[in-house]
């Protein structure tokens, strides 16, 4: 691995170790069962260098910003390393917003480049508000060749055979903006430096180290900060190799694991699970005296790995199973939202490491992560290496508000110096989450401070963001809620959204009014709608300027109807 | 050449078969995801089967902002 000490900026890192791996593979774009393209570190630097240089020539200076829009590719991975290459800021967009979204995000990180998917371009083409968009230029790839691109120019021409000038830059230089949160209302652009990238990375790889022979299998978008770290920096400054599978298919996913021998792996609760649903079904479907004698191996597998993971003999205990994950994984990476500890215990149990964690973007994404010394299912880690993690206020159980500093905590959001002053407080970045050290040093989750939910995907919903869905709705006022924010105690494992709705004096909830919700909810993203209502019979406290005091009505809420079970009614 | 219809009906024959739903419960305007009880990733194992069956490639995205069997008839028709 690379020194990474030595380096003032995430450019000249990945410089020199397309140089001094040049003949390993770095990576391979797999869709389905077709692999599209494997290159080594020297094939991917001739790959990007034209697309720098065409970006140079283009205009692409130090400090603009670049937005890249794409689903999990390599296109992602060669135009993130020619932005760098040229000095610019990267802006990752997630490709699941809608249009409006990311014409609203082009807008607000000011981005004067965009390297978008065909598919993708043209949605944000048909979107009304597409004739504001200021972005100067629009690179598309995988158009088809009669494609209608407008203004953009193809991806896949922009090369240029001039040698692009690498430009330095230094730690506390802005490397990427990412939208946390915050497409309805306040955007969240979290500024994230050279530093906090160069930092996370040593940090995380002080635990989990890469080399070459390493492959990750990356399933996750680059846009998703555990991706940019785990499936791009990291490996490719430790010179191992990133898998791209294009499709988030569970078929695909396993075959996968056993094609390319897969060493580690990042994934989200709602992909875990899935896997573990399967693997239970294929248990089901055994016959009784196979399935004892299973269960008897998973005995023994357990028995000897209390302590300490021990792949060598869970591999001899259970070669089936780990055949089906390929024979060399070493452990599976979760975090971005909360996992049940059973299905952690699950795979710890058939010898496969699940690594639970915790963190977000404003922190430089990992905060803290299981060490496997022990293995433990019920909490989310230790703080990483160069982290420091303290419970602010605590109360008599010790649970309060955590609080992060380290290195690779952000330099601030961008163009919000209000929210940055509410959220970095004297050095320390305030996560808005709730928690407790014990006395191992693990952190222990319980619920938020802040109004917001975080889906089984890893996506931070920000109620706020969806209310404009419902405006008009035939009752007299309504406001949407994180549950926990409701019930911050009930725990994490039951995110949603829930609608307070107020009707009017006499006014029942008819059948039109229900409908009315579903059929508003539908339009909504799967992931983004609300899952039930509560009926609240007082007017909701309102500030001078009318707006609705959410705490308080938050409170109120919580004290009157202390069991969320009974007080929710789902849609 | 399939009509938009008939490519409806199919999809719907097929969901209800791979859920183990009875067909007649299945509406074309229906929410998915609701009606089945699915998830996104059991949302794209029903991608692959309707792959399968029309003989076209359908990548993830095109489930993206999709909910109801209509609009996913929609699609797939603009890809056959």
């Amino acid at each position: 691995m690379l020194d990474l000490t030595q380096y003032t900026c995430l450019g000249a890192a990945l410089c020199d170790a397309l140089e001094r791996f040049a003949g390993e593979v770095c990576l391979i774009e797999a869709d389905r069962d077709r692999e599209n393209c494997r290159l080594t570190f020297a094939q991917f630097k001739q790959a990007a260098l034209p697309l720098a240089a065409a970006l140079q020539g283009m205009g692409l200076r130090e400090e603009d910003r670049a937005a890249i829009i794409m689903t999990n590719q390599s296109k992602w991975l060669i135009s993130a390393y020619a932005i760098f290459y040229v000095g610019g800021v990267i802006v990752p967009l997630d490709y699941k917003l809608t249009a409006a979204e990311h014409l609203q995000l082009l807008a607000h990180s000011q981005a004067r480049f965009l390297i978008v998917e065909y598919h993708l371009w043209r949605t944000i083409m048909n979107a009304p508000r597409f004739k504001d968009l200021k972005t100067e230029v629009v690179l598309v790839t995988e158009a088809p060749r009669q494609a209608d691109l407008g203004q953009a120019r193809r991806w896949e021409e922009a090369k240029s055979s001039a040698e692009p000038r690498f430009i330095m830059r230094q730690r506390e230089d802005t490397a990427c903006i990412v939208y946390s949160s915050g497409t309805g209302g306040r955007p969240k652009g979290c500024v994230l430096t050279h530093e906090n990238y160069l930092e996370q990375c040593r940090s995380l790889t002080a635990w989990y180290p890469f080399w070459p022979g390493v492959r990750y299998l990356s399933i996750l978008p680059t846009n998703h900060a555990i991706d940019f770290m785990v499936g791009f920096i990291g490996p490719f400054v430790c010179g191992a190799c990133v898998v791209h599978l294009r499709t988030l298919r569970p078929e695909y996913i396993r075959e996968a694991f056993t094609r390319y021998k897969i060493t580690y792996m990042s994934l989200v609760p709602l992909v875990l699970k899935n896997l573990e649903k399967g693997l239970k079904a294929k248990f089901a479907e055994l016959p009784p005296m196979r399935r004892a004698a299973l269960n008897g191996l998973i005995a023994i597998n357990g028995a000897f790995t209390r302590r300490r993971p021990n792949l060598t003999l869970s591999r001899q205990v259970l070669p089936q199973i780990h055949g089906a994950f390929g024979g060399e994984l070493r452990a599976l990476f979760v975090g971005g939202a909360f996992m049940e500890p059973a299905t952690l215990q699950f795979f710890y149990d058939l010898g496969i490491p699940v690594a639970n964690g915790y963190g977000l973007t404003e922190a430089g994404t990992a905060v803290t992560l299981n060490d496997f010394k022990p293995f433990r299912a019920d909490t989310v880690g230790k703080p990483l290496p160069g982290m420091e993690v303290r419970i602010v206020n605590p109360d008599a159980e010790g649970i309060g508000e955590v609080a992060v500093r380290s290195r690779t905590v952000m330099s601030h959001y961008l163009d919000d110096p209000e929210l940055t002053a509410d959220t970095i407080v004297g050095g320390w970045l305030m996560t808005g989450d709730l928690g407790r050290l014990d006395s191992t040093g693990h952190l222990h989750l319980f619920g938020r401070k802040k109004n917001m939910i975080v889906t089984e995907g890893g996506k931070n919903i920000y109620p706020e963001d969806i209310e404009n869905v419902f405006e008009g709705l035939g009752a007299k006022e309504f406001c949407i809620f994180a549950s926990n924010y409701l019930w911050p105690k009930s725990g994490l494992g039951k995110d949603a959204l829930v609608m307070v709705l107020r009707l009017e004096q006499g006014q029942q909830l008819s059948d039109g009014l229900r409908n009315e919700l579903v059929s508003r909810n539908r339009r909504l993203p799967d992931f983004k709608r609300v899952g039930g209502y509560v009926l609240w019979e007082r007017d909701f406290p309102r500030t001078a300027s009318l707006k609705i005091k959410r705490t308080a009505l938050a409170e109120e809420i919580g004290r009157d109807l202390p069991e969320r079970d009974s007080a929710v009614v789902p849609l | 050449m399939r009509s938009s219809e008939q490519t409806l009906e199919e999809i719907l024959a097929l969901a209800a078969t791979h859920f183990k739903v009875p067909r007649e419960k299945l509406a074309p305007d229906d929410d998915f995801f609701q009606k089945l009880g699915i998830d996104s990733l059991q949302a794209l194992e029903l991608l692959t089967r309707l792959e399968n069956h029309f003989h076209v490639e359908l990548p993830d995205y095109e489930l993206q902002g999709v909910s109801d069997f209509r609009t996913l008839a929609d699609r797939i028709q603009a890809r056959l």
